[in-house]
This record gives C-alpha cells, sequence and structure tokens, in this order.
C-alpha cells in the first residue's frame, strides 16, 4: 500500500533537509535513519528532528514518491559510512595491533586493527571489523573473497 | 620551498606544501590545516582545508583549483559528526558554501582549524587582535593541556600501534630473569646427565669388538673385562639417573615460579586497565587467559622446553662422538636430519595457525558458559534453555571442526617421521655391511652406530612434537602479552605530580568525551567549589554517569581538561587521586568475606572503633547488630543475604571510612522503596557533610539538598541553579520534575491499589 504522504520535504540552501508537517510545523534539520542498516537496509527509515524525535516513519523506499526517495536516499548516502571490504591487500603481521590495507567499495583504505575481538562476527559469513577509530568496515560475505584476502583474513579467525 | 616559520611549525603534509607555496602571498601564513581523506559521497580520497591569516582555503586531490574564501562578516565554520565521520561546513548567511567530510582520526586538527578560523574571523571583523595562545602549553594533536614539566603529551603516547615482535617466546626471558643461577645449574646439569646417558651405546663397541666377537670366533671370554664394562654400564645408568632426577627437579623448581610470577603479574596488570578494557573483554576468555594460559606456558617450559633443549644437546653430542668414530658412516646416519628439519619448518606455520585457532575458539566456548551462568535467571524465565544449549553446541561444533582440521595435517607428521626414521637405519644398514665387507669398520663401530642412532630418531621423533607445544605455548604467550602489552587508557602519568591533602575544588574545562564514535558529552565548563554539593540531572543518557566516570578518571576525556585544586587530574598519581573519592554506586558490590572486610574495602588497616562508627554514620550499625554473628557475618559475592538498602548502607559505610574530599552519589537511592530511602537519605545526609559532593539521581526529590542542580540535556549543559530557581525559570528542569511528580503520583496510586489487593486476598 503507498500509503499517503503527509508531509514535505525539501533542502533548503543551507543542505539540511526540511520537514513540513500536517499542522504545518517546520521541522529544520531533519535527518534519516535506518533501523537495520545491516541485516535489512530497505526496511523501516526513520525521519528523526535535530533533537532525536520521531517526525515520520517509512516502512518501505517503494512507499514513497519519488522526489522524496532521492531525497532521502542523497541524504542517507552523505551520512552513511560503512566501507565494505572487498579485497585484503596486506596485513602488517598477524600478531594485534595490525594495519591492514584494504580495498573497499569506496576505495582504498588502511584500517588498524585493535585486537581480535574487534572483529564481529554478524552471520556465519559475513563480519563487522571495528578500526582503532571505531570505524565499522562490513565484509558481507568471507566465502567470496579471493583466496589471498581469504588466506589473510583467515589467520585472525 | 618555505617561506614562514609557521610552515614547519605545522608540519603540513609534503604533497601539499608546493601546490600551496604556489597559492599564498608573500606576508600570508598558515595557522591551522585539516586534512581531509573522504569526498562528498564517502568514498576515499585526499584533500586539505587550510585556515591562513588572511582567508580559507580548501582543494581535493583530485580538483584543477583552489577554492578560497576571504574572511568576511557573517562566515561561519561548523563541525559535527555521526558514527565515525565529521562534516566540516562553511556558512554565509544564506546558504552552505561548502562541506567536507573526514575520518574522527582527524577530529583535533577540526577543532583547531575552526578555533583558528573564529579568531581570524573575529580580527578581520572587528579588528580585535586575537588573544595570545594559552597561557598553559596544549598538546599540538588532541589539544590537552601539558604541564610545565612534560614534553609529550600523555593522551597521545597511548594511541601508538605498533604491533609485538613474532618472537614471542623471548619474551618470557623477562620472567625468568631473576631465576639465571638456578637456569644456568639446571643447564649444567642437563648437559651431564646427557652425557651420562650417551656413554653405554659407545660402550657396546669394545664390548662388541673385544669380548663378543673374539669369543664366536673361538677364544674364551674375558672376565675381567666383562666385569669392567659392564660396572661402566651400571654406573653410566645410575649416574644418569642422579643427574636426571636433579635436573629435572631444579627445572621444574624454576619453571613453577616462572608461571607464578606471570600469572600475578598479568593479574596486575589486568587490575591497572582502564574499565574501557573490562567494557569489551568477556569475562570468560580473560579468565582463561589467566589460568589456563599461564599454565600451558608453565608445562612447557617445565616439560618440554626441556625435554627439547636435552634433546638438541644430545644430538650434538651424538654427532661428534660419531664423526670421531667413523666420520663416512656418521655422514650417512646424519644425512636425513636436514630432511627432517626441513619437514618440521614446512608443517610449522600451518600447525601455528591451527593451534591459534584452536585456542580461540576454545574461548569463545567459556564465552558461551560465561555469559549464561550469570544470568541463568533471564534464561530460565523465558524458557530458553534449549536456545543456549544450542548456542554451547553450535560452539562446541566449530570447536570440533578447527580441531578436525588441525588434527588432520597433525596426524600425517607423526608418522612421516617414523618412516622417514626407518628409512635413514635401512641406509646406516646398507652403508654399514658394505663397509664391514670392505673391512672398514668393525662390527663393534655398526653395532654402536645404530645404538647410538636408534635413540637419535626416537628423540627426533619426539623434537617433532615440540613444533606443535612450542607453536601452542606461543600462542598462549601471545595472548598473555597481549594484555601485559595493553597500554591502559588512562595512563599513570609519567612525571605524576603528589597532591597535598586536598580542598576538593574540581574544574572542567571544556569537557568532551566521544566513546567509540559516539560523541557522549562535549564543550562541559563547570567550576564546583569545595564542599559544593551537586545534583546531576537529566534523562537517561544525557551523560550523567559519563561525567562522573570521567571525573574518577574511569575513562579519560577525550577533549578539554578536568582539574582538581588547579591541577590536571591525568599528571596525579591514579591510586592517589582515587583515595580522594568515596564512590557509592546503584548497585552496591559487596565482596566474599565478613561484613567488617567489606567495610573496611578501602582501607584495610583501619580499626574495629572506626569501621564500627562509620557503620553508625551510615545508620547500618544496627542492623548488622541484629545479624546473627554481627560484624563477622558473611556475606556471600553479591550480598545476597541482605536486602539492597542493607547492602547500601554498608557501602556507604565504605566510602566514609575513607573519608574521601570529593563523594559522588551515582543513584545511590534508585534501587530501593521509598522508605528504605529515607534511611539511606539520612545515612547519606552524615556521609555528605564537608564534602565537596557530586549526586546522580533518578528521584528530583533526593536532589533538594543540593547547592546547585545541573540540567544535562545530550550531553551538555543546560540549566544551573538550585531548585527554586529552576522552578522558577520553567524550563528544562521544570518540565522534567512536573512530569516525574505525575509519575511519583501514579506510582503511589498503584502502590496502594496493589496493597489493597493483597489485603483483600489475605481476608478471603
Amino acid at each position: 500500500m503507498s500509503a499517503a504522504v503527509t508531509y514535505q520535504l525539501t533542502r533548503n540552501s543551507y543542505g539540511r533537509l526540511v520537514l513540513i508537517d500536517q499542522s504545518g510545523v517546520t521541522h529544520e534539520g531533519v535527518i534519516p535513519v535506518r533501523s537495520f542498516p545491516i541485516t535489512d537496509p530497505g526496511q523501516g527509515i526513520a525521519l528523526i528532528d535535530s533533537h532525536g524525535h520521531e517526525l515520520a516513519w517509512i516502512e518501505r523506499f517503494d512507499d514513497l514518491p519519488e522526489a522524496y526517495r532521492v531525497l532521502i536516499e542523497s541524504e542517507l548516502a552523505s551520512r552513511e559510512f560503512m566501507p565494505e571490504i572487498k579485497r585484503i591487500t596486506k596485513v602488517s603481521g598477524f600478531i594485534t595491533p595490525s594495519t591492514w590495507h584494504v580495498e573497499t567499495d569506496r576505495g582504498t583504505a588502511v584500517l588498524i586493527l585493535k585486537g581480535e575481538e574487534d572483529i564481529r562476527r554478524l552471520t556465519a559469513s559475513s563480519l563487522m571489523i571495528t578500526d582503532n577509530h571505531g570505524i565499522h568496515f562490513l565484509l558481507r560475505d568471507r566465502t567470496a573473497l579471493d583466496r589471498h584476502s581469504r588466506k589473510l583474513l583467515d589467520h585472525f579467525l | 620551498m618555505q617561506k614562514t616559520p609557521r610552515f614547519s611549525l605545522n608540519n603540513l603534509p609534503a604533497i601539499w606544501t608546493d601546490e600551496l607555496s604556489a597559492q599564498l602571498s608573500e606576508d600570508e601564513s598558515i595557522l591551522a590545516w585539516l586534512e581531509i581523506d573522504l569526498d562528498h559521497q564517502l568514498h576515499f580520497a585526499t584533500g586539505i582545508v587550510i585556515a591562513t591569516d588572511k582567508r580559507v582555503l580548501a582543494k581535493m586531490a583530485d580538483d584543477g583549483t583552489w577554492q578560497t574564501w576571504a574572511y568576511q562578516q557573517g562566515l561561519q565554520l561548523t563541525q559535527r559528526d555521526h558514527a565515525g565521520v565529521g562534516c566540516l561546513e562553511l556558512f554565509d548567511p544564506h546558504a552552505r558554501l561548502a562541506f567536507w567530510r573526514y575520518r574522527l582520526s582527524n577530529v583535533m586538527a577540526a577543532n583547531r582549524l575552526i578555533e583558528c578560523f573564529s579568531q581570524q574571523l573575529d580580527y578581520h571583523v572587528s579588528g580585535k587582535l586575537p588573544e595570545s595562545s594559552q597561557t598553559s602549553a596544549q598538546c599540538p594533536h588532541c589539544g590537552a593541556f601539558l604541564s610545565a614539566e612534560q614534553d609529550e603529551c600523555p593522551v597521545c603516547e597511548k594511541q601508538n600501534h605498533i604491533p609485538p615482535s613474532t618472537w614471542v617466546l623471548l619474551r618470557l626471558w623477562r620472567f625468568a630473569k631473576p631465576y639465571k643461577g638456578r637456569l644456568l645449574v639446571g643447564f649444567l646439569l642437563t648437559l651431564c646427565s646427557t652425557a651420562a646417558t650417551l656413554v653405554p651405546p659407545y660402550l657396546t663397541m669394545p664390548l662388541m669388538d673385544n669380548v663378543l666377537i673374539p669369543y664366536q670366533n673361538g677364544q674364551p671370554i674375558d672376565t675381567d673385562l666383562v666385569q669392567l664394562y659392564l660396572s661402566g654400564l651400571l654406573g653410566a645408568a645410575i649416574l644418569a639417573w642422579m643427574l636426571g632426577w636433579a635436573r629435572t627437579y631444579m627445572l621444574a623448581l624454576v619453571s613453577e615460579r616462572i608461571g607464578a610470577d606471570l600469572r600475578t603479574t598479568t593479574y596486575e596488570h589486568l587490575l591497572n586497565l582502564s574499565q574501557e578494557y573490562f567494557g569489551g573483554k568477556r569475562t570468560g576468555d580473560l579468565m582463561a587467559r589467566i589460568g589456563a594460559e599461564t599454565d600451558r606456558i608453565n608445562l612447557f617450559i617445565s616439560l618440554h622446553l626441556l625435554d627439547f633443549a636435552t634433546d638438541v644437546i644430545m644430538i650434538c653430542m651424538t654427532a661428534i662422538i660419531l664423526v670421531s668414530i667413523n666420520p663416512w658412516l656418521a655422514l650417512v646416519t646424519l644425512v636425513p636430519l636436514p630432511i627432517i628439519a626441513w619437514l618440521i619448518h614446512l608443517v610449522r606455520d600451518r600447525l601455528r595457525i591451527g593451534f591459534e585457532k584452536v585456542d580461540r575458539i576454545w574461548a569463545e566456548v567459556n564465552n558461551v558458559l560465561a555469559d549464561t551462568i550469570p544470568g541463568i535467571r533471564v534464561v530460565k524465565a523465558f524458557a530458553q534453555e534449549k536456545r543456549e544449549a544450542a548456542r554451547f553446541h553450535a560452539a562446541n561444533q566449530r570447536n570440533l571442526q578447527i580441531n578436525d582440521r588441525v588434527n588432520r595435517i597433525w596426524s600425517l607428521f607423526t608418522p612421516t617421521v617414523t618412516l622417514l626414521t626407518e628409512v635413514g637405519l635401512l641406509v646406516v644398514w646398507v652403508f654399514g655391511i658394505w663397509q664391514i665387507s670392505q673391512d672398514e669398520i668393525t662390527v663393534g663401530v655398526l653395532t654402536a652406530f645404530l645404538a647410538y642412532i636408534g635413540r637419535f630418531y626416537i628423540r627426533l621423533d619426539s623434537m617433532s612434537r615440540i613444533v606443535s607445544i612450542t607453536q601452542k605455548a606461543a600462542a598462549g604467550t601471545k595472548r598473555i602479552f597481549d594484555i601485559l602489552d595493553h597500554v591502559s587508557s588512562v595512563p599513570e602519568s609519567t612525571n605524576p605530580v603528589h597532591l597535598p591533602p586536598i580542598q576538593g575544588q574540581i574544574e572542567l574545562r571544556h569537557v568532551g568525551f566521544r566513546y567509540g564514535t559516539r560523541s557522549i558529552t562535549h564543550g562541559i565548563n563547570l567550576v564546583i567549589q569545595p564542599g559544593e554539593m551537586i545534583g546531576l540531572v537529566g534523562h537517561s543518557g544525557s551523560g550523567k554517569s559519563t561525567l562522573v566516570n570521567l571525573i574518577c578518571r574511569f575513562y579519560d576525556i577525550t577533549e578539554g581538561a578536568i582539574l582538581v585544586d588547579g591541577h590536571d587530574i591525568r599528571t596525579l598519581p591514579l591510586a592517589e587521586y582515587r583515595k580522594h573519592i568515596g564512590l557509592v554506586l546503584q548497585e552496591p558490590f559487596l565482596f566474599f568475606g565478613t561484613i567488617a572486610e567489606n567495610i573496611a574495602y578501602g582501607k584495610p588497616d583501619a580499626t574495629r572503633a572506626e569501621i564500627v562508627a562509620a557503620a553508625r554514620a551510615a545508620h547500618a550499625h544496627e542492623f548488622i547488630l541484629r545479624l546473627p554473628h554481627g560484624y563477622d557475618s558473611l556475606v556471600g559475592e553479591r550480598g545476597q543475604a541482605l536486602s539492597g538498602g542493607e547492602r547500601q548502607r554498608i557501602s556507604i559505610a565504605r566510602a566514609l571510612l575513607i573519608n574521601p574530599r570529593i563523594l559522588i552519589l551515582d543513584e545511590a537511592t534508585s534501587s530501593v522503596d521509598t522508605t528504605t530511602e529515607k534511611d539511606i537519605q539520612k545515612a547519606l545526609d552524615n556521609l555528605v557533610r564537608g564534602r565537596t559532593t557530586i549526586a546522580i539521581a533518578h528521584r528530583l526529590s533526593t536532589l533538594r539538598e543540593a547547592n546547585r542542580l545541573i540540567v544535562l540535556d545530550r550531553g551538555r549543559i543546560v540549566e544551573i541553579g538550585n531548585h527554586a530557581e529552576l522552578m522558577a525559570r520553567e524550563g528544562y528542569y521544570h518540565r522534567l520534575y512536573l512530569a516525574q511528580a505525575r509519575n511519583v503520583d501514579e506510582e503511589e496510586r498503584a502502590l496502594i491499589s496493589a496493597t489493597e489487593h493483597s489485603i483483600a486476598g489475605e481476608h478471603k
């Protein structure tokens, strides 16, 4: 069911999302947030105001008018930062802390793994790797990595 | 090409210096810069934003030109962050001019950039000169204040990430060093006892050539000679037995001590680590490391390493003896040795990885237990026993899987060595028989050779086992040193300042704290006078407990400084500083022991009179006397025999006994009912008197005594004042108070109706 959207969403010249709700109240600096960023990114997106209160709930992206969807997606794209590791080129050593050179969907990067406990198993094949600054790197499917990366990764699992 | 001294001072990354020097005018100097490591779509990219004394410049590496903005009225530079990514934005009054994204490793640089920007903007707009730089020195990286005698920033030092060396086992030397003398004696004993074991095969040679072969050829047996040889054999055996005993005992003694030292040192180090470390680790894993791993290392040193050393010594001695008897036969005998060594080397790496995995999976099995058993009430309440059993089963299954894989390589290893041994013996037989037929050696020599290499190869077999054992021990050592190498994130200052008895003035200067990527508090400025009582108020998650944890230095602040009597708390010795702080928590933790011991926890040498006085002041005296053994009553691991209020009063007595200048009450009364709360409140009133007190309370009514209330919202101070003032202001506190008053009413009504209910129930 494509529920009728009861609010207006625009972007102002300050680069902020602005939402005007049913009763005509304007909320500036609206932030879209995914409820299940890892397990189901497309499901359940909340629009929250700058104080962290929920303004609107979007069950699925498909429920939205095209223009709003593009707006929200672009805002999400500039907020979400979870590089997905595609390849591990080099690790400095198998003893932590260890410096990893990785290729991600956002370009090549260097991360420092503080300890093996920073590698978290999400499912049997997907991993979440947290670097020393707390940035999460996602490894969606470790069985799909190339042989070299798999071998390096294997040392830490 | 450097134009200004500022250039070198700022250590601008080399790739930008040349490009930038073309951009800047003669008298322009760089004040601050921020390296950008992400582009707008959050892909990794490089760029830079620079503030000079004239303007702001920015460029991404793949942009063609520099963007510049001169300082003018209305320009604004702000910074915000989310999930580990910062966003620096430049506004004019009408629109956003530009924005940049960066990882939070650069957050200090960003703050500095903004600071310089606003100073310069101020100067250009109002003509007012920027204030001369701070009176106290600041760390160039993190902005922490440095005291005069500190050259290096204690905050930045801890962020080194150099992996430890691979030769972990050698690091155990640190623990072996105190026992050098005994180790040397042990080594000498090993040498002698090994030499003694090599005598019997040597004696087989003359026994064969001078006694047995002549007898076969028709000569009578020379009994004196036989007696001599046989008593030599017996003597050597007895000598070897005695030396072997002395050596094993001596080295076991030493290794036991090394193990004990290792355990205590690791535990001591662990206790000094910050709360952050304990937050990120699981109890089961830590317990396994200190318990099982040290034991494994211990066993390794006392048994396996000793055997290995003996074997190496024996091989060397045997080789020397063999060569001295017959170099050619010795050569043939020793040829398989390098092959086996190579084989060992080949398998070593695979096995090490495998054993590390086994260890890790073992810790995982332990973790499942450590997670479930303390939470057994929840498990049972939600009837999830099956699920927990399945989780354990799964962990065990993975343990099996990995062990199976390791064993596949491992099981191939030993038979291969045995095969090589047999082949080696065969070669010696063939070559030996050929040499005898050429009359180059005697039968005795061949027998002696076979006797030697029989032992020799048997030892090689057991030596090959050392590979896996060493790897296991190395893996264990690594895990121990993981703890030992972990520098506390609240490091002890290298030049600690010793405080005189303190007054209790606390000053928070621009305090910010970040946990992982979540910024929890920021920009908090507050001065608490000696003896003042402060109440921290706010919704849960507003940063009250964080602030208290920062003041106790359980965590270190990420920005700003906390000063006690004008000293940065990072420059004070931790233990000394915490002696001045009394802490009463929501969930008082009682250790296993008597009540008296628990009260005297912070001051073990307290007299009985002091303990009783503290208990009286905490209104705990009377209920303690009602217990069967008074102050000597035992309380369990979590003080299960006592009620929440009683436990709380014991913990108040504990805080009273150390007579701290600073007192922190973290929700001290929120886990008990209102009547008990009144008792505790009375106890607390005694405690608070004359001390700098910071109290967090969920029930605002308990904070009426406070001189000032600090209202926090999402990590910032929103209101300060006493109850009356804040109520009059009708702001955040007012709303909070009204909301709570409503809840209390409802609660009481619910309580009354519940009691009525139960009374009605009893009458039936």
